[in-house]
């Protein structure tokens, strides 16, 4: 039992340290640049208003459903993005399902994060939630959420939590299980 | 069984961190609280506090920065208000919570250079050391405190965001903020008191 902690604080530790994200690349070719601009005209993005959004809050099966709300202007969402990515690679056949609720302009859903999700080849299910009357539907989502992001739940049928936080992979897979083991 | 001393010593720091946070979250202003001044330095170079503000009646304290979209989106709106309220009582004061070490974009120097490029009217001031955007509960840019000055001492009276439309000026149902303001000028209390928007984390 005393290994799983250490490894997990092991974890904690090292992912500290990876402050470099790969998705830097400093020097793209134009045709890569292209490829990008034309790959990203394909992604078909659905955009959610708070009424229709709902019904990923609340879906009543055996799934474990982990909801994060972000934005490509948000750097710390972005740094922890591939955390959730791995959750939802690793989980895939225990019923754990990834939602990644874009906050993004809308105007910049083309030029922006439609790129984003293609360079960074996110395989999660992407969304976009455009609702402006914010203090709506914010309380709605978690009474105590302030609305800064990052913020994500995690929740399987009734058993829900709420975190107005920025992840580690190890501390989002620890709560993840926590639900899924409910 | 033993857990090493090390581990544990990682497991408490590791911790901490989460319940420092919720502490300091728990213990920041509530509506009706009265604020502790503050001496931040502005864009000009002069340190600001409201006590310099003989004539106000009240403050509109906007936490805002240069580099998020919803602040920049609202940058105009923050400018429109010490516009209308400043000449009533209400001047706006900002104060630039992140820490430019962790976000380049928000350095002095940068803040000093947008507050000229656009015209402030209204200080910018920096919270070095990011010590007084915890003590408001600041969580976001941008995160808007209206208060009212009283015998007792500067009172909260509205926390928030400024309107219920980010995208669209035009568009806005409800202007939080004056809506607050205007009804303190009118011995009035403040009914919506608190409102909930997205908005950048702060970067401490």
């Amino acid at each position: 039992m005393k290994y799983i902690w250490l490894l997990i604080l092991l974890g904690v530790l090292s992912s500290c340290k990876d402050k470099k994200s790969s998705s830097n690349s400093n020097v793209e070719s134009s045709t890569e640049i292209q490829d990008v601009s034309s790959k990203a005209k394909t992604v078909k993005l659905d955009v959610y208003n708070f009424n229709d959004f709902k019904n990923f809050l609340n879906k009543a099966n055996d799934t474990t459903y982990v909801i994060n709300f972000w934005a490509t202007w948000c750097a710390p969402c972005v740094k922890e993005l591939p955390y959730f990515e791995k959750l939802n690679q690793k989980y895939i056949d225990k019923k754990v399902k990834v939602i990644l609720v874009s906050l993004d302009f809308p105007h910049l859903y083309d030029s922006k994060l439609k790129p984003f999700i293609v360079e960074n080849h996110l395989k999660s299910k992407v969304i976009a939630l455009d609702d402006v009357d914010m203090n709506a539907w914010i309380p709605q989502i978690d009474k105590d959420w302030s609305g800064s992001i990052p913020a994500t739940i995690i929740y399987k049928n009734k058993t829900s939590k709420f975190f107005e936080q920025s992840f580690t992979y190890e501390l989002l897979e620890v709560e993840t299980l926590k639900i899924l083991n409910k | 069984m033993k857990t090493p001393v090390f581990i544990s010593i990682v497991m408490v720091t590791f911790f901490s961190d989460y319940i420092s946070n919720d502490v300091t979250i728990n213990n920041s202003y509530k509506i009706g609280d009265v604020v502790s001044d503050f001496e931040l330095k502005n864009v000009d170079g002069n340190m600001v506090s409201m006590s310099d503000y003989k004539d106000a009646k009240g403050f509109i304290i906007a936490f805002t920065c240069n580099t998020c979209p919803f602040a920049q989106a609202y940058e105009g709106r923050i400018m429109d208000l010490d516009k209308k309220y400043a000449s009533k009582g209400y001047p706006v004061i900002a104060i630039n919570p992140n820490n430019p070490e962790v976000q380049p974009g928000d350095s002095f120097k940068a803040m000093q250079d947008r507050a000229k490029e656009k015209g402030y009217t209204f200080p910018y001031l920096v919270d070095e050391g990011q010590h007084v955007y915890p003590e408001f509960g600041a969580t976001k840019t941008p995160h808007m405190f209206v208060l009212q000055k009283t015998k007792k001492g500067n009172i909260v009276r509205y926390i928030g965001a400024i309107d219920d439309n980010y995208k669209d000026p035009t568009a806005v149902k409800t202007k939080y903020v004056e809506e607050a303001v205007d009804a303190l000028l009118k011995g009035e209390e403040v009914k919506q008191q608190e409102t909930k928007a997205i908005g950048c984390s702060i970067k401490a």
